[in-house]
């Protein structure tokens, strides 16, 4: 088609503008992770908490101890868990946003955006505020007769609920750009052929918007797979998750090679997920 | 579902609630007299007076603003380059795609220690400004990439062509055509860049150094032993109020300039 030429210089021009890119990303993100693998083989130097040689498997042999299961557990469950609760929050108002905002479609999609230019932090306190015992939430289900005993404060629910909320516009701006592509003709075309809503919705909408829920998903489950701040603050007494023991190892300068360990395996997990996804959501990320 | 839309808008209704609820709490306790976050006992608006007073909490607020303007210049300068670089294939487009996904998946706790081992233990960079500033650009470039791309692969290439057509040099047609069509989402991503840096706390924590506090980690310090201060919820309420306020502006600007387009196109 196009003479080997003409793609050459393309491709000159092409690896010319991504190369600032390239090279902020090699020396500050890829050296990073690469240092962590290599420390992953390092041998424990209690005495002043440093990766030394020589290598080894320890630190995976004591990250994979059936000890940490039921923290490999928690945290596979909060991720999990917070995925499902962002695509079922985050479809409904990123197909309203799509097919009826109108002319307020940006002003709308900002507003989901509005809530995080306060500190994250102050919205997690804010969160256990009105979780709390004493808190607006409990005290207004107290008027159906709902409300519990101390609040929902330090449960798993609690702990799902703010991972939940700041994950939230992560899920709903590819949701939303999917959406947006999406030829809404299609269902009055499925329900003129008699499909049904449901039948609609799996046979159409899902397929349809497939990129977006797995761009989404990606971008939520992998994440809050390794934050410890919410649990931290909105669990109960035990509330370790993967991202708190690797978070301990590294800030006590404890067990760099355990932490790091632990970090690959996370690592791994990303892999596993990107290639999962193939290329089908290649194009909204 | 378009059947009945406002079962649908109800659901999004309860969403946005479900955004706004923890904000419009915070904005009614940063006026609360005591310093409780759960009840409010009277009105007063001392913990903006306290805020103003407090120079820890100012000195960090200033650096970190520092921090996050000179991140999101150099993540939107350099993001929106890489963007017009991914815009049309090439061999190996695939690799530079997962590259610039990695920020966006991998959790904030792997990058913050892989950064934390490599600046101490190989890279001998020291803990501080320099540091935070290489990561912040780090994890924020692929958001500007994704946001700008977005924008330059659904532009209409004709457009520029015509304006070749029309004469337009290169740089001119870029300048006077490209630039203005791709402009909101260099704006948007350079906020979004903006916005990842100023609320870091995992990343940042580790990257710290002596006097070089970011206000995120200030208050997560802060916050772990005694809470939240009523000075960061007058803070954080002061900060929605500024951006909702220059989002409606921005909107108003916007519908104005339509509505000046739209008489001049009728004049024509």
């Amino acid at each position: 088609m196009a003479s080997s030429a003409f793609v050459s210089r393309r491709w000159l021009k092409a690896n010319a503008l991504l190369t600032p890119t390239g090279l902020w990303l090699g020396i500050f993100l890829i050296a990073p992770l690469a240092i962590v693998v290599q420390f992953s083989f390092a041998t424990r130097d209690t005495g002043v908490a440093r990766a030394v040689l020589p290598w080894t498997t320890q630190a995976y042999l004591t990250a994979l101890d059936p000890a940490f299961l039921p923290i490999f557990g928690r945290t596979l469950v909060y991720a999990g868990a917070t995925t499902i609760a962002c695509l079922l929050l985050g479809f409904p108002l990123a197909w309203f946003i799509a097919r009826h905002g109108g002319r307020y479609r940006t002003v709308l999609l900002a507003a989901v955006l509005i809530p995080f230019w306060s500190s994250y932090l102050a919205r997690i306190y804010a969160w256990k505020a009105l979780l709390d015992g004493e808190g607006l939430v409990n005290t207004m289900l107290g008027w159906v007769g709902l409300d519990r005993d101390g609040g929902f404060l330090l449960t798993h629910g609690a702990v799902i609920l703010g991972l939940t909320y700041g994950f939230l516009p992560f899920m709903v701006l590819p949701l939303y750009v999917a959406c947006e592509r999406f030829d809404f003709r299609l269902v009055e075309a499925s329900y003129d052929l008699g499909h049904g809503r449901t039948s609609t919705f799996f046979r159409v909408v899902l397929p349809g918007v497939l990129t977006g829920v797995l761009a989404g998903s990606l971008l939520v489950l992998v994440p809050a797979a390794g934050d410890f701040v919410t649990p931290k603050l909105l669990g109960g007494v035990d509330q370790s998750t993967f991202g708190s023991v690797i978070d301990d190892q590294f800030r006590g300068g404890n067990n760099w090679p355990l932490g790091s360990a632990m970090a690959v395996l996370l690592l791994v997990l990303v892999v596993l997920v990107l290639i999962l996804r193939g290329r089908r959501g290649e194009d909204v990320l | 579902m378009n059947r009945r839309p406002w079962a649908l808008g109800l659901v999004a209704a309860l969403v946005f609630v479900f955004l706004y609820a923890p904000i419009a709490w915070l904005a009614i306790a940063s006026f609360n007299s005591s310093r409780s976050l759960s009840r409010i006992s009277g009105l007063s608006t001392q913990w903006y007076a306290e805020l103003f007073e407090d120079t820890r909490v100012l000195e960090s607020l200033r650096l970190t603003l520092q921090l996050a303007l000179a991140s999101a210049v150099i993540s939107t300068v350099i993001g929106t380059l890489a963007a017009f670089g991914l815009r049309r294939a090439f061999p190996g487009r695939g690799v530079w795609t997962v590259l610039l996904s990695l920020p966006l998946v991998v959790p904030e706790v792997v990058m913050g220690v892989a950064m934390l081992g490599f600046f101490v233990k190989i890279a001998g960079i020291p803990l501080g400004f320099g540091a935070l500033l290489f990561a912040h650009v780090a994890f924020s470039l692929s958001f500007v990439v994704v946001v700008v791309r977005s924008r330059v692969s659904g532009m209409d290439v004709r457009m520029e062509e015509a304006a070749a057509d029309l004469g337009a040099s290169p740089s001119v047609a870029f300048r006077t055509v490209t630039l203005p069509l791709v402009a909101p989402a260099v704006v948007a991503g350079a906020a979004f860049a903006f916005l990842l840096s100023f609320d870091d706390v995992v990343i940042s924590s580790y990257l710290t150094g002596v006097g070089s506090t970011t206000l995120p980690v200030f208050v997560y310090a802060q916050a772990s032993k005694r809470g939240v201060s009523p000075e960061i919820v007058a803070l954080s309420t002061l900060m929605v109020t500024a951006t909702a306020l220059l989002l409606i502006i921005g909107v108003m600007v916007a519908s104005w300039r339509a509505r000046k387009a739209g008489s001049v196109a009728q004049l024509a």
